[in-house]
């Protein structure tokens, strides 16, 4: 699935860093019906998540109410110096799983 | 000052080769300067088109970078082994589409053209027009040129093609009897339903428009327009899109490409 991470490269220990993904997906929401009549079952991304330095900063839950390609921001608060990787995970409800990686630099 | 001087130029150019090669008919009339679409869109939507990290169409340019390198088809190429980097191979090319293509006699526009090099180059089967992998790549290709003026140029070639656009924006279509010229020429600025009617020019194709929830093609547009005035909606990349697409095209020389646009 293809997503985009939107955050910056290095960030100073103790600020307030935003955090921005936009994740392709129709979010389809359950409540609609093909041209023969037939429901759409539901298919929405159920759960986003997101660790730095090995521990979850963000999670989200979502339903049917969020548009398609949805577009999640958050902040967080960098307080613990280091190098690597925001890693965000996500599942929808055929069980496709999606991730990305994405580098930030947290200096002292 | 110095860039609207030479849009300006370029645009004269252009009237006095159509003039001289059709003396006699009348020239069409555009918008002089055309104004962008974007710029009868409410703030929120121009500052969700503005900012690539919450412009929606940017997955799509997304995608269509990873299909720009993936290799394909029976000869197993990708577009990127033969064109290089899009950044500098691709860059501007959407500004001088649609365009007449020798081999197969017709009208291309982007989507037509990527079709054909599927076929012949990578000896892939082509996209179906309307495609999430049609679109993609074609929004990638397309912003590639995003800043450069549009600088479709009228020769013997396509004039055929691009009188019959003229005409088709011109004809009354549909129980509700409307021309595109009708709202697009005579009231623009003009209220309909919730949205501000705009010049129609299409510089930022593909578009992510918010009530279709996905990215959409200039074909789609067209056909919203025509089942709007209730007509029967020609085919996708069909000739008289391509026309229609050619004479818009015309119409909005000198405007600069805004792909991945963001409409409502």
């Amino acid at each position: 699935m293809v997503a985009r991470v939107t955050v910056a490269a290095t960030v100073q220990r103790g600020a307030v860093v935003p955090v921005r993904i936009n994740i392709l997906h129709k979010m389809e929401t359950g409540h609609r019906y093909d041209v023969d009549g037939r429901a759409i079952p539901k298919n929405v991304i159920h759960t986003l998540t997101c660790r730095f330095l090995g521990e979850t900063i963000f999670r989200a839950e979502m339903g049917s109410g969020m548009a398609a390609n949805p577009s999640v921001q958050f902040y967080f608060v960098a307080d613990a110096v280091g190098e690597g990787e925001l890693l965000f995970e996500w599942q929808d409800d055929t069980g496709q799983r999606g991730s990305q990686r994405t580098a930030l630099k947290v200096l002292a | 000052m110095r860039v609207v001087g030479d849009c300006s130029m370029a645009a004269l150019l252009v009237v006095s080769a159509l003039v001289s090669a059709t003396a006699g008919s009348a020239e069409p009339q555009r918008p002089n300067p055309p104004l962008s679409g974007v710029s009868y869109a409410s703030a929120a939507i121009r500052a969700q088109q503005n900012d690539d990290a919450a412009n929606p169409g940017m997955l799509w340019v997304t995608r269509g970078e990873a299909l720009w390198n993936e290799p394909v088809g029976s000869a197993k190429q990708a577009c990127a082994q033969c064109h290089a980097a899009a950044s500098i191979s691709m860059k501007g090319v959407a500004t001088r589409y649609p365009q007449f293509d020798n081999s197969t006699k017709a009208l291309l526009n982007l989507e037509g053209r990527i079709n054909i090099c599927r076929v012949k180059q990578q000896g892939a089967a082509a996209w179906v027009y309307e495609s999430g992998e049609l679109l993609a790549l074609t929004s990638y290709v397309a912003h590639q040129s995003r800043g450069l003026a549009g600088a479709v140029v009228i020769d013997d070639k396509n004039r055929a093609a691009f009188l019959r656009g003229a005409s088709l924006y011109q004809q009354r279509m549909g129980q509700i009897n409307l021309a595109c010229t009708h709202c697009h020429d005579q009231h623009t600025g003009k209220t309909l339903l919730a949205e501000k009617i705009s010049e129609g020019h299409a510089n930022a194709y593909p578009i992510y428009r918010l009530e279709w929830q996905g990215m959409g093609s200039l074909h789609r547009r067209f056909r919203s327009c025509l089942v709007g005035v209730r007509a029967e909606p020609f085919s996708p990349g069909g000739f008289e899109y391509l026309a229609l697409e050619l004479y818009l095209a015309w119409r909005a020389n000198g405007l600069p490409n805004e792909t991945p646009g963001v409409r409502r």
